[in-house]
């Protein structure tokens, strides 16, 4: 890498000569070194996909998720620093209930979105403060705007998507993503769906045990955000497998 | 030694995307003497070991109580573990002031690891040095959860922490089953066998270096004195010990960041101590 | 008296900064009468659960202004709070009661307040405004079941709190507890029993009944709120007109 020992590598608040923030582009490593997560915005909600890897056999099972509720109606996922995303999962929460409070009413996805990012924008400009090792992405569904998505990175930069990912594997899944007619899609079809490519993306040479974690938000579920129920989980955990097993001699990505 | 240009600060991020200010003070819990803790359906159990650090002084203490449903054993900096007892107690006791009731011990761990996480991401602080075994009971039932200067925590089955301590890991991961249907006597028992696994051999247990302290239903958090230690220790007494693991680096040591003093006790060394924990 | 040097003198409150400095012309007493008020709330514990009962009526003055203000809150599947006293107030702790609710919602990790827990801390911060000669003019019977056990207590705008078995707010301690004790100590004595659902609302109309023709600031429109494991039920009810009584009305031709 061209970056490093320039000596213009060192502080977020520092451009290199060619005018790049390599601080910033450091952050996005932290991102992909963590387990996968993505997450696909159908006709009627959005779903959520998380390869939550397992590191050791003393750990509990509901330990280290990285699907969060921001409030009722917005879902969370995270990849890169859990501590720094969990950061974030606090301000984020800390700017839906200040919104309620003065506006009695929940805040927009839009504008939450907004403010996570300007929040963590804010990481980027100044040499005291390290940008956030972390990327996530936010999820809601209402009846008049519909379902919507964001994906905000360490920059601070953030787009609204059909279907994105994030992470170690987020390349191949996104494009097997693509491969998805999304906005035709149901959140009952998505959420197989999902399970199937975090199965797929998984690597098993380097991770050895991961477990999936889905959750969905939606007109199905009233506009929560919700883990999805047993039976879902189990069906999508099937077809996954099952399609995997299908796919294992022809797919060689 | 194992030194580079992104190692000075926590605001750094290395090319790889790694904190290295936060990797070397995971090191620094490496250097603690060990703790396990471990739980069973309804109580969670500390089991720590204690070190003097020289031979005319008392050991130090290793357990900090923190609430009636709640306390913590630490390898690493003591005065960090101290800091964030502070914390946790003043947290514990001001929502126990506004509610009446005990703090879930969840919510406890998620602010205090908000609060960690804060001093790895300044320029004007460093990230705690300690790790911690937290162990507690709430309405979910007992609890074991560890703490890293990273500002990650994990909810446990069971774990162990500290000099040495990959050993006391292998003991609970082939026991681990055993764990949840045991008496809080055979827990105690697994917790002491767990951290006599990462003694040296001609070094034992006494009562004079362990600790154990255990919460759990109808059983506030207690730390058991001399004598109660001492007839716990006397369950396990006799055993045969199993033959030490063949592990040269139990305690990550090849790739230790440079530390002052007698850091990094040597296998051979015959007191396990590292003068870390001082008053 | 004044202390002329500034060292600290023990058991002299004097030598304190600040205090001895009570110029009572200055202080303005905001708050020190309720405006839009509300009137009697009852409450009552029966054998597996509680029932609360409080008209919609909210009064300006003497004037009926809003008919139509129910101030029975479901706080969670726990607990029912019900409040007396002046409007605005019970609307803002209603406010920080549902966002604390909120927010326990979306941690997501299975626990849920407690009545015992909410009475506490609505004693605290009633307690605490009081000592800051900042009351919140309202009264606040917190209804709920905790481990199986009904629980209903009340905290006053002074921050006194209690636990009983039947409490009543305003004019309903000096019209309706009377009736209220009653009931419960005939069935306790004759049968050795609590009362059961039925009886206990039962008893809670005939209590709004004797409020309505005798308090001048009550309605004839009442909610009941009922709490048992893990349920709650607010019921909406009008008393029935009683011309029959407009007889004994004399004096006024």
């Amino acid at each position: 890498m061209s970056s490093i020992g320039t000596g213009y590598d060192l502080s977020a608040s520092q451009f290199s000569p060619d005018g790049r923030v390599f601080q910033v582009e450091y952050a996005f490593k932290a991102v992909e070194n963590s387990g996968t997560a993505i997450a696909l915005r159908g006709s009627d909600g959005v779903v959520f996909a998380v390869e939550k890897l397992v590191t050791s056999k003393l750990h509990e099972d509901c330990t280290g998720k990285r699907l969060f509720s921001v409030e009722n109606h917005i879902g969370m996922a995270v990849g890169g620093l859990t501590a720094d995303a969990s950061a974030i999962l606090d301000v984020a929460r800390e700017e839906a209930r200040s919104y309620r409070q003065n506006y009695s009413m929940p805040i927009s996805l839009k504008y939450l979105n907004e403010r996570i990012s300007m929040y963590i924008h804010a990481h980027t400009l100044y040499s005291a403060i390290r940008p956030f090792g972390c990327a996530v992405i936010i999820g809601s569904y209402d009846p008049k705007d519909g379902p919507q998505m964001y994906m905000i990175d360490p920059a601070g930069v953030s787009f609204g998507y059909f279907g994105c990912a994030i992470g170690k594997a987020k390349q191949t899944a996104k494009t097997e993503i693509e491969k998805l007619n999304l906005k035709t899609m149901t959140c009952k079809e998505l959420i197989k769906e999902a399970a199937k490519i975090i199965y797929m993306v998984h690597d098993e040479l380097k991770d050895k045990q991961f477990e999936l974690e889905l959750s969905w938000v939606g007109s199905h579920t009233n506009g929560k955000h919700e883990e999805v129920p047993k039976d879902v989980f189990d069906d999508a955990l099937k077809y996954a497998k099952a399609s995997l097993d299908d796919d294992s001699g022809s797919d060689g990505e | 030694m194992f030194r580079n240009q992104y190692d000075s600060d926590v605001t750094v991020w290395s090319p790889q995307g790694r904190l290295h200010q936060v990797e070397y003070a995971m090191e620094a819990v490496k250097l603690g003497s060990a703790v396990v803790a471990l739980k069973n359906k309804t109580h969670a159990a500390i089991v720590a070991l204690k070190r003097a650090p020289n031979e005319l002084s008392a050991y130090q203490k290793k357990i900090i109580p923190v609430d009636d449903h709640l306390g913590f054993s630490f390898s690493g900096l003591l005065a960090d573990a101290r800091i964030l007892s502070k914390y946790m107690r003043s947290e514990c006791s001001s929502h126990k002031f506004a509610h009446g009731d005990d703090l879930p011990v969840n919510r406890l761990m998620t602010k205090v690891s908000n609060r960690m996480q804060l001093c790895t991401q300044r320029y004007d602080k460093r990230p705690y040095g300690v790790g911690l075994l937290v162990a507690g009971y709430d309405d979910n039932g007992p609890h074991i959860y560890q703490t890293c200067p990273s500002a990650n925590y994990t909810n446990c089955k069971a774990m162990a922490i500290g000099s040495r301590s990959q050993s006391a890991r292998t003991y609970l991961e082939r026991n681990l089953e055993a764990f949840k249907e045991a008496s809080l006597e055979e827990l105690l028992k697994h917790g002491m066998r767990a951290l006599r696994d990462t003694l040296p051999n001609d070094v034992n247990l006494t009562s004079k270096n362990v600790s154990i302290a255990v919460v759990g239903k109808n059983q506030l958090f207690e730390i058991y004195d001399e004598e109660t230690t001492q007839s716990k220790l006397s369950l396990i007494e006799g055993e045969e010990r199993r033959a030490p693991v063949p592990t040269t680096d139990s305690s990550g040591g090849g790739s230790q960041p440079p530390q002052d003093g007698p850091g990094g006790a040597p296998p051979s060394d015959s007191v396990p101590a590292v003068a870390m924990e001082t008053e | 008296m004044n202390v002329k040097h500034q060292s600290w003198i023990p058991g002299n409150f004097k030598s304190v900064p600040d205090t001895g400095r009570t110029a009572q012309h200055d202080v303005v007493q905001h708050g020190w009468t309720p405006i839009t008020t509300t009137t009697s709330v009852l409450g009552v514990v029966f054998e597996s659960g509680v029932a609360l009962a409080a008209d919609t009526l909210t009064s300006y003055g003497s004037m009926a202004c809003f008919q139509n203000n129910p101030r029975i809150l479901t706080v969670n599947q726990n607990i029912i709070v019900a409040a007396a006293g002046e409007y605005s107030d019970y609307q803002f702790i209603r406010d920080v009661v549902e966002d604390k609710v909120r927010t326990e919602k979306s941690l997501n990790d299975g626990i849920s307040m407690k009545p015992k827990a909410l009475h506490t801390w609505l004693s605290r911060v009633l307690y605490n405004r009081r000592t800051k000669m900042k009351p919140l003019w309202s009264t606040f019977l917190v209804a709920g079941v905790q481990n199986d056990v009904p629980f209903l207590g009340e905290v006053d705008k002074l921050g006194t709190a209690f636990v009983d078995e039947q409490i009543a707010s305003g004019y309903g301690a000096y019209l309706a507890l009377p009736l209220m004790r009653k009931a419960i100590d005939e069935k306790r004595e004759k049968l050795n029993s609590k009362l059961t659902k039925d009886e206990a609302i039962d008893l809670l109309k005939k209590c709004m009944e004797v409020l309505y023709y005798r308090d001048a600031r009550s309605h004839d429109k009442y909610q009941i709120g009922i709490v048992t494991k893990d349920s709650v039920e607010i019921q909406n009810l009008t008393l029935k007109p009683r011309w029959e009584v407009a007889k004994l009305v004399q004096g006024y031709e």
